[in-house]
């Protein structure tokens, strides 16, 4: 088994990079914020994180604030270790081809 | 390969920055705000030239009312001129490079910023209660350093150099009284307009 057998197929897009990046350093963080933060669309957002729900990388929290809805994400114990694998992986693989 | 590998590093740094820390603050905001100071502070002490009031006599001062009113009044255009000038170029900033401004970073760092900033203020009018004056001024450049190295967490971290000197300044000014407005026009004005520069030039 090779090195790249070890780079996570669930991150391999640069949103869900991105999505699990900024919930890594931070707690709750909002659909609006998040779509801000990445430049996309509501639909690419929710496509992705459901995705990365399904894998059970992060919690999506559901509420209203007064009539308006408000999703949150946070990042789970799974995606947290998930992740950082993914990065270890990352480094290996640039440093054995440096 | 490699490269695309480079770039997703790079993306996740840029990301985990971008999302935890507020970026947008423009170093000019620090050069104007230490110039709004700075003509405020020669301002003043034109001020007491015209009045006939010595500044650096040692001597105890009595202002009349209106050369109170008149100097809290020259305070509050500065502070303004300091925070529309610091808004102004940071929603530039943040337009040039796309940043969203009022992100959670923001309102942390805001938060972090105000809590020592109004416990200075509260402690600031305690001892305007008391007439205690000659400590103003320190209080204010201590209290102000304190609120920038709280704040460091949620910015560029390289904001808490600037609170050590205001930390050191206002230590320093403690054992001077008498020359608080020295003191201010370094630490509020000489100080931002460094910081500024340096910022700017380090993260243009």
């Amino acid at each position: 088994m090779g090195i790249i057998d070890k780079l996570n197929k669930d991150f391999e897009s640069r949103v869900r990079l991105g999505i699990m990046s900024i919930l890594m350093v931070n707690d709750w963080v909002d659909f609006t914020e998040m779509k801000a933060l990445l430049f996309i669309t509501d639909g690419n957002l929710a496509s992705h994180s459901s995705a990365l729900e399904k894998a059970e990388y992060i919690e999506v929290k559901k509420e209203f604030v007064g009539k308006k809805p408000k999703t949150s994400y946070r990042v789970t114990n799974k995606g947290r270790s998930a992740f950082n694998e993914h990065l270890n992986s990352l480094e290996k693989l640039i440093k054995s081809n440096n | 390969m490699n490269q695309k590998h480079q770039e997703d590093l790079s993306h996740i740094r840029s990301m985990m920055e971008r999302s935890s820390r507020f970026i947008s603050l423009s170093g000019l905001s620090g050069v104007f705000a230490g110039l709004s100071a700075l003509i405020g502070g020669l301002y003043v002490y034109q001020l007491f030239e015209v009045n006939g009031i010595e500044y650096f006599d040692r001597k105890q001062k009595v202002f009349a009312a209106d050369m109170v009113s008149e100097l809290f009044f020259i305070a509050i255009i500065v502070l303004f001129s300091a925070l529309t000038f610091g808004i102004f170029f940071t929603i530039r900033k943040s337009r040039k490079y796309n940043l969203p401004i009022w992100t959670t970073a923001t309102k942390k760092m805001l938060l972090n910023l105000a809590i020592p900033l109004i416990v200075g203020g509260v402690f600031c009018l305690a001892l305007l209660f008391y007439q205690i004056y000659f400590l103003i001024a320190p209080a204010t450049l201590l209290f102000y350093g304190l609120a920038l190295i709280n704040a460091e967490k949620y910015t560029f971290s390289d904001i808490k150099y600037l609170g050590f000197c205001e930390l050191i300044l206002g230590c320093i000014s403690l054992f001077y009284v008498g020359y608080g407005l020295v003191f201010w026009i370094i630490g509020f004005g000489i100080l931002h307009i460094l910081y500024g520069l340096i910022m700017f030039k380090k993260y243009k």
